[in-house]
C-alpha cells in the first residue's frame, strides 16, 4: 500500500512543479542550501517579471531557522527582538512572491504558537498561502489556519471552496491537510457545506484518509447536527471494519459522542460488545469501556452481559491503564455485581500500596468514586488512606482527606475533627486550609446534619479561627451567624466564643480573620442577653486596635456596641424599677426559657409590680459573673485616679452605666471625622443617643433620692422601645423568600434593565467624591484624622511586637485580661501557637482507631445530650440546583442520531449478513439523501421506538434563517453560480428533515436493545 | 473531547510546543500555560503526575529537561495518557534519533505533524509508530 501512495504523490507533484520538490522541508542543517533554493526560485520569479523589492526581500529574508537561532542568542531582550521580527514579517508577508510570503507566515505562526504573538491580522494572508498549489506552502497555510482561526474569523467564509477542492483532491496529502484543518476550525457553515465531501471520504479506500475523516466527523456533528443523517451510517459501518487503525478512530469518536447522550447509542451495544471481547488493542478497549460505563446504567441487561468480559480483562491484562479503566467501570456502573466489585476493590488495594505515587493517587481516586455506594471498600483500606494523609504529594493528601471526610459520621465527627485540626496546625498553609474547608463543609452539610453537640462545634469554629494559616474567614463567618439563627441552645456558647475572639487584640492584626470578627461582633450584639458580662463585650468592641478593621466591619462593631448598650440600659432601668427580677431570674434560670422574656413585653409590665425584691435577686445574679470577676483585675479608668469596678456584684450600677456612656462618648467622639459613611452615620447616631441618655441619667441621679420611682420616664420609654426592636428574633431566611413577596399593585417592573447602565455609570463616576464627606470644607479636619489613622497604623502590622507593647501600656485599660491566663502578658504571642509537634504516627493510629470505632457502629449511640433543635426551613435552605436544560443543539444531535439509528435498525443485520452488499447500502443511503422522506418516516413509525419530544423545529428554523442570511453573503461575494444551485438543493433537503421530524413526536419510547441481550 | 491540549515546556518554563484542540485566545493560552507550568514544574519526582487545574486534569511527564503536559477531560484515563506521552516521545526518538529539546525547537513543524497524525480533534486516532512516521518519512525522502 505504501509504495503505491508514494508513487501517486510523486506523480502529482512532478506534474505540477518540477522546480521544487513536493515535500520541501526546512531542516536546520540545510538552512544554507535552503537559501540557495530560495534564490533560485526568486530567479525564476525575476524572469517572470516580479518587482525588484520582492527579490530583495527574498534574498535577505530570514528563514524560520535563522529566526530561531538568533532568538536563542537574544537572551536578554526577547520582546524587542520579537517585535522587530514582526515588523519584518509584516513587510515580507505582503510580498507577491509565494516563497517569501509563506516563509513569513511560517515565522509568524511559530511566534504565535510559542510566544503568543497575535496573528489575527494576517488571516487573509493565511488564506492566500493555503490556496497555493505547492504542498510545502499549503502545509504552512493550513497549519497557520488551524492555529489562528476560530469561529468568528471573518475570512472563514472564503475558504469553503478551497477546502472542498483539497478534500476531494487526488493527492491524499492535500486531503489530509484539509481534514486536519477542518477538525479544528469547522464552523456551522463549513460543516454544512462540506458534509457531502466528508461523506465520500468516510469510505475512502485509503485508511490514512478514512481515519481522519472519521475524526473530523466529531467536530462536524457538534457544529451541524443534521450531518448525522448523512454520515452516521457510514460511521457505523466503519465500526465493523477489520482494520485496527480505523477502529481506533471510530471508537474514539463514539466515546466522545456517547458522553453527551448515551441513550442514543444503546442500539450499537452489540458492536461495542464484539470489540470488547475480540479487540487486542488497549487503547480501543479503554474507550469501549468508557462507552459501556455510560450505557450500562441505562440498561440493566447490558450490565449482566459485559461484567464477565470486564472481569476477565482485570484478571488477565498486564496493562495497568486497562485494568484501572476496568476497575473504574465496575465501581461506577456495575456496582450491583458484587463479585465484580470485590475483584475491583482488591485491585484498588494493590494500587494503594504500590510504590508509584501515580498508582497510589489513582487508587485513592477510585476509592472516593466507590465511597458513596460501597463504604466498606473505604473501610477495608482505611489504613492506607490514613497513611496517605502524610504523603509527600499534596494531591494524594487531598484525595485521602476527601476519603476521610467520607468516613465521618455523627458518632466520630468530634474525634476526627480534633485529629484533623492537629494535622492542620502542623501542615503547610495550603493543606491546612484544605483540611479546614473540608471540615467546614462536612460539618455544615445538610444544615449541620452530623452535629449533635453544638457547643462543641461552636468552640471548634472558634479554634479554627485562631489557627494562624486560616483563610476560611468567610465560611466560618457564615456558619457562626447561621448557627446563631438556627440553634437557640448554642447561643450562650456562641457568645462565649465570640467574646474570646473579640477580646484578643492580637487577632485584629490578621486580615483574614476580619470576617470572623465581624460575625463575632454581630453575635455579641444580637445575643447579648445570654452573655455573662456585657461590659466586657463592650470593652472588647471598643478597643483601640479596632481601627485596623475595614470600615464595613467597623460599622458592625459600632452597631453591636449600640445593641449591648441598650441591653445594659434596659437592665439597669428594670433593675432600678424592680423589674430586673424578671430578667435576672430568667437569666439565672435555664437558658431555654431565656427567650420568653424577649418576645413577651407583657412580662415587663407585669414584673413592675414586684418592687423591692430586686436587690436580693441581684445578689445572686448570674454566678458566672462572680467567678469571672474574681479572676479579673480591676479595670482602671484612663487619666483619673478613680478606680471603678465595672464588674461589681450588682452588675448595672449607676456608676458603671455612667462610665460606660462616658467611654462610648469618648471613643466614638474621635470617630466623627471618619471618612467612611457607614461608620460615620452609625457613630453619629450612637453619639446622639448617648448624649440624650446621659443628660437624663446624670440629671436624674441628682434627684435620685427624692423622686424615687418616678425617674427616667422619658428615657425608659425610648430604651424600652429600642430594646424591643432589637430583641425581635432573627431567623434564617429561605433562599426563595424574595420570590414569595407579591408585587404590589401599580408597581411596574421593567423587564429590560439596560437603561440602568447609564444611571449606574454616573453613580460610579461620582461615588468617590459624593459618598465621602471629605469635601473641601472638611479638608483640615480630614487631614488631621487621616494622619491620626496613619499614626495608629504605625503601631499596626509592621513592627508588631515592640510597638504593641507600648501601645498596650498606653491603653492598658482597654485590654481586658482574658480568662486564659496562659497567654504571656509581656509579648504578644501569635494568635495561636502551632501545637507542639506530637508524633504523627500516634495520630495516624489514633485516627485509624477512631474510624474503626465509629464507622462500624454507625447508629446513634446513646447520647448524654439530646441534639438541640435546629431550625430548618421546609424549602430552599440550600441554593436551588440550577436545573440544567440540555442544550438544544445536543438535543438535535442526539435526536438525529436516534433517527438514523432507528432508521437503520434493520440494516446492521443486513450488512452483517452480507458485507459485500455495502455498495448497495451506500446507494440506498444516497437515495435517501436526495429526497426520500416518506420512506424514512415509515421506517421510523414501523419500528415504533422513537423517543419522545425532540423537535428541533423551532431552533432549526431560526438556524435556517441565519443560514439563509449567510448564504446570501457568500453568494454575493463569490458571485458563483454553484452557490445558488447548492442553496436550492439544500432547501429541498431541509424540507425533508422538517417533514421527517414532525410525525416522530407522537411515537412512544421503548428501549432499543437488540436480541443479543435476551 | 478527550485531550484538550498538549504542551512541551522546558525546565526553565519556556514553551517549546503548544497544541490546543479547543479555541482559546492568545491571552487565555498564555495565562493557562503560565499557571500550569508554575504548578507542575514545582513538583518533584516523588509526587504523582496528575494535577487538577480549573476544569482540566493535567497529566505530565518529564523527560530530561523537557516536560510533556497533556490537559485532558476529567473522565480520561490518566495512565493511558501517560502511555500516550511515552508513545509520542518514542516516536520522536525513532524519527530524530536521540531526540532532544533542540530537535523539537528546530523541527517544530514535524513534531506538529506527528502529533496531528496521532491526535485529531482531541481523539487519539493512531497508535502505531510506523504508521505515524510513514507520511513524514515520505516527505523527507521526496525533499
Amino acid at each position: 500500500m505504501k509504495p503505491i501512495l508514494s508513487k501517486t504523490v510523486k506523480l502529482v507533484f512532478m506534474g505540477r512543479n518540477k522546480q521544487l520538490s513536493p515535500f520541501q522541508n526546512r531542516s536546520p542543517s540545510g538552512s544554507s542550501n535552503h537559501r540557495s533554493e530560495q534564490s533560485s526560485s526568486s530567479n525564476s520569479e525575476m524572469t517572470t517579471g516580479s518587482s525588484t523589492s520582492s527579490i530583495m526581500d527574498n534574498l535577505f529574508q530570514r528563514t524560520l531557522d535563522d529566526l530561531i537561532k538568533s532568538m536563542r542568542l537574544q537572551l536578554l531582550n526577547e520582546s524587542t527582538f520579537i517585535s522587530k521580527s514582526i515588523e519584518d514579517i509584516r513587510r515580507e508577508i505582503k510580498s507577491t512572491d509565494p516563497q517569501t510570503k509563506s516563509t513569513a507566515l511560517e515565522k509568524l505562526t511559530y511566534l504565535s504558537a510559542i510566544h503568543g504573538v497575535d496573528m489575527s491580522w494576517a488571516s487573509f494572508h493565511v488564506v492566500e498561502v493555503m490556496s497555493s498549489s505547492l504542498f510545502s506552502h499549503k502545509k504552512i497555510g493550513y497549519h497557520a489556519a488551524s492555529i489562528s482561526f476560530h469561529d468568528s474569523t471573518p475570512v472563514l467564509l472564503l475558504i469553503t471552496n478551497q477546502l472542498r477542492k483539497d478534500l476531494s483532491s487526488t493527492n491524499h496529502f492535500h486531503s489530509s491537510l484539509a481534514l486536519h484543518c477542518l477538525s479544528t476550525i469547522a464552523t456551522l457553515d463549513l460543516a454544512r457545506d462540506l458534509t457531502p465531501d466528508l461523506f465520500n471520504l468516510l469510505s475512502s479506500s485509503r485508511v490514512f484518509i478514512r481515519n481522519k475523516a472519521i475524526a473530523v466527523v466529531l467536530r462536524v456533528f457538534d457544529k451541524y447536527p443534521d450531518a448525522v443523517r448523512v454520515c452516521f451510517k457510514r460511521l457505523v459501518e466503519n465500526l465493523e471494519s477489520s482494520d485496527p487503525q480505523v477502529v481506533v478512530a471510530v471508537i474514539g469518536v463514539f466515546c466522545e459522542l456517547s458522553s453527551k447522550d448515551p441513550r442514543s447509542y444503546l442500539p450499537l451495544a452489540p458492536e461495542f460488545y464484539r470489540i470488547l471481547v475480540d479487540c487486542k488493542n488497549n487503547w480501543v478497549l479503554i474507550k469501549v469501556l468508557k462507552i459501556f460505563a455510560r450505557l450500562a446504567p441505562l440498561e440493566p441487561r447490558l450490565g449482566k452481559r459485559i461484567v464477565e468480559p470486564i472481569c476477565e480483562h482485570i484478571r488477565r491484562s498486564g496493562a495497568k491503564s486497562l485494568v484501572f479503566e476496568c476497575v473504574r467501570t465496575v465501581i461506577t456502573s456495575l456496582s450491583d455485581h458484587e463479585s465484580a466489585v470485590k475483584l475491583a476493590v482488591s485491585k484498588i488495594r494493590e494500587l494503594l500500596v504500590d510504590q508509584d505515587p501515580n498508582l497510589r493517587y489513582l487508587g485513592l481516586h477510585a476509592l472516593s468514586v466507590a465511597a458513596p455506594k460501597h463504604l466498606w471498600a473505604v473501610l477495608e483500606n482505611k489504613d492506607a488512606v490514613i497513611k496517605s494523609l502524610d504523603d509527600e504529594d499534596s494531591n494524594i493528601k487531598i484525595e485521602s482527606l476527601r476519603l476521610l471526610m467520607a468516613m465521618v459520621s455523627e458518632s466520630n465527627v468530634v474525634e476526627i475533627s480534633r485529629v484533623l485540626l492537629n494535622y492542620a496546625l502542623k501542615s503547610d498553609p495550603e493543606f491546612c486550609n484544605e483540611i479546614l474547608g473540608s471540615i467546614l463543609t462536612t460539618c455544615g452539610g445538610n444544615v449541620y446534619e452530623i452535629i449533635v453537640d453544638f457547643d462543641w462545634y461552636v468552640s471548634l469554629l472558634g479554634e479554627m479561627a485562631t489557627i494562624p494559616h486560616c483563610r476560611k474567614g468567610e465560611e466560618i463567618e457564615n456558619q457562626l451567624i447561621d448557627i446563631g439563627m438556627r440553634v437557640k441552645d448554642a447561643r450562650s456558647q456562641l457568645v462565649r466564643v465570640a467574646r474570646d475572639l473579640l477580646i484578643d487584640p492580637a487577632l485584629l492584626g490578621n486580615v483574614y480573620l476580619h470576617r470572623i470578627l465581624c460575625a463575632a461582633a454581630w453575635v455579641a450584639g444580637e445575643y447579648v442577653q445570654v452573655a455573662s458580662n456585657p461590659f466586657e463585650l463592650i470593652d472588647a468592641l471598643l478597643q483601640p486596635r479596632t481601627n485596623l478593621l475595614p470600615p464595613s466591619i467597623r460599622a458592625v462593631y459600632i452597631n453591636s456596641v449600640l445593641k449591648i448598650l441598650i441591653f445594659c440600659l434596659g437592665c439597669y432601668l428594670d433593675q432600678d424599677e424592680g423589674t430586673a427580677s424578671s430578667y435576672c431570674g430568667n437569666l439565672a434560670g435555664g437558658q431555654s426559657e431565656m427567650f420568653v422574656v424577649k418576645k413577651d413585653t407583657e412580662a415587663l409590665e407585669l414584673a413592675t409590680t414586684y418592687e423591692g425584691s430586686s436587690y436580693e435577686q441581684d445578689e445572686g445574679f448570674n454566678p458566672r459573673n462572680a467567678t469571672a470577676e474574681s479572676s479579673d483585675d480591676l479595670s482602671v479608668e484612663n487619666d483619673t485616679d478613680r478606680v471603678v469596678t465595672i464588674l461589681s456584684k450588682k452588675n448595672f450600677t449607676h456608676e458603671s452605666i455612667v462610665n460606660l456612656l462616658n467611654r462610648i462618648e469618648l471613643i466614638f467622639g474621635s470617630l466623627t471625622a471618619n471618612q467612611d459613611v457607614e461608620v460615620l452615620e452609625r457613630v453619629r447616631n450612637v453619639l446622639a443617643f448617648v448624649q440624650l441618655i446621659k443628660a437624663e441619667v446624670i440629671d436624674n441621679s441628682c434627684q435620685n433620692e427624692d423622686t424615687g420611682g418616678k425617674k427616667y420616664t422619658q428615657v425608659s420609654a425610648v430604651i424600652k422601645s429600642m430594646h424591643d426592636a432589637f430583641s425581635t428574633e432573627l431567623g434564617p431566611v429561605s433562599i426563595s423568600a424574595q420570590g414569595r413577596v407579591a408585587v404590589p399593585d401599580g408597581l411596574v417592573l421593567k423587564e429590560n434593565l439596560d437603561d440602568l447602565k447609564s444611571i449606574c455609570g454616573d453613580i460610579e463616576q461620582t461615588s468617590s467624591s459624593s459618598f465621602y464627606t471629605g469635601g473641601s470644607q472638611f479638608g483640615t479636619t480630614l487631614d488631621a484624622s487621616s494622619s491620626n489613622i496613619l499614626k495608629n497604623d504605625e503601631s499596626g502590622p509592621s513592627n508588631e511586637s515592640t510597638s504593641l507593647l507600648e501601645h498596650r501600656k498606653r491603653h492598658g485599660l482597654y485590654y481586658l485580661p482574658s480568662d486564659k491566663s496562659e497567654t504571656v502578658p509581656d509579648d504578644y504571642p501569635p494568635a495561636n501557637d502551632p501545637m507542639a509537634n506530637s508524633n504523627i504516627n500516634d495520630e495516624a493510629s489514633e485516627l485509624a482507631k477512631l474510624t474503626e470505632k465509629s464507622l462500624l457502629l454507625k447508629k446513634r449511640t446513646n447520647q448524654t445530650k439530646p441534639r438541640p433543635i435546629v431550625v430548618k426551613l421546609d424549602d430552599g435552605d440550600l441554593a436551588p440546583i440550577s436545573n440544567k436544560r440540555p442544550e438544544p443543539r445536543d438535543d438535535s444531535l442526539s435526536g438525529a442520531i436516534k433517527d438514523v439509528l432507528q432508521g437503520s435498525q434493520t440494516n446492521p443485520s443486513l450488512s452483517q449478513s452480507n458485507p459485500l452488499d455495502k455498495s448497495s447500502n451506500k446507494r440506498q443511503e444516497k437515495k435517501k439523501l436526495g429526497a426520500d422522506p416518506p420512506s424514512e418516516m415509515k421506517e421510523n413509525l414501523g419500528d415504533a421506538e422513537k423517543p419522545g419530544p425532540e423537535n428541533p423545529n423551532s431552533s432549526s428554523k431560526s438556524k435556517e434563517r441565519r443560514r439563509r442570511g449567510k448564504e446570501k453573503i457568500v453568494e454575493g461575494e463569490e458571485s458563483d453560480q454553484r452557490g445558488k444551485k447548492k442553496s436550492s438543493h439544500r432547501h429541498g433537503r431541509r424540507k425533508t428533515h422538517e417533514r421527517a421530524n414532525s410525525p416522530l413526536n407522537v411515537v412512544s419510547q421503548t428501549p432499543v436493545i437488540p436480541d443479543f441481550l435476551l | 473531547m478527550g485531550i484538550r491540549f498538549v504542551l512541551m515546556v522546558n525546565k526553565q518554563g519556556q514553551t517549546r510546543l503548544a497544541q490546543y484542540y479547543e479555541y482559546l485566545t492568545v491571552e487565555e493560552r498564555r495565562t493557562l500555560e503560565g499557571e500550569i507550568v508554575r504548578k507542575c514544574l514545582a513538583r518533584n519526582e516523588h509526587q504523582c503526575s496528575f494535577v487538577e487545574h480549573r476544569n482540566y486534569k493535567i497529566v505530565y511527564r518529564r523527560y530530561a529537561s523537557l516536560f510533556f503536559l497533556v490537559g485532558v477531560d476529567d473522565g480520561e484515563n490518566e495512565l493511558a495518557i501517560l502511555e500516550f506521552i511515552h508513545l509520542l516521545v518514542e516516536t520522536m526518538d525513532r524519527h530524530f534519533g536521540n531526540v532532544c529539546e533542540l530537535d523539537i525547537m528546530f523541527h517544530l513543524e514535524k513534531v506538529h505533524f506527528m502529533l496531528e497524525e496521532m491526535v485529531m480533534n482531541g481523539c487519539i486516532v493512531e497508535t502505531s509508530k510506523s504508521n505515524i512516521l510513514t507520511p513524514i518519512q515520505l516527505m523527507d525522502k521526496t525533499s
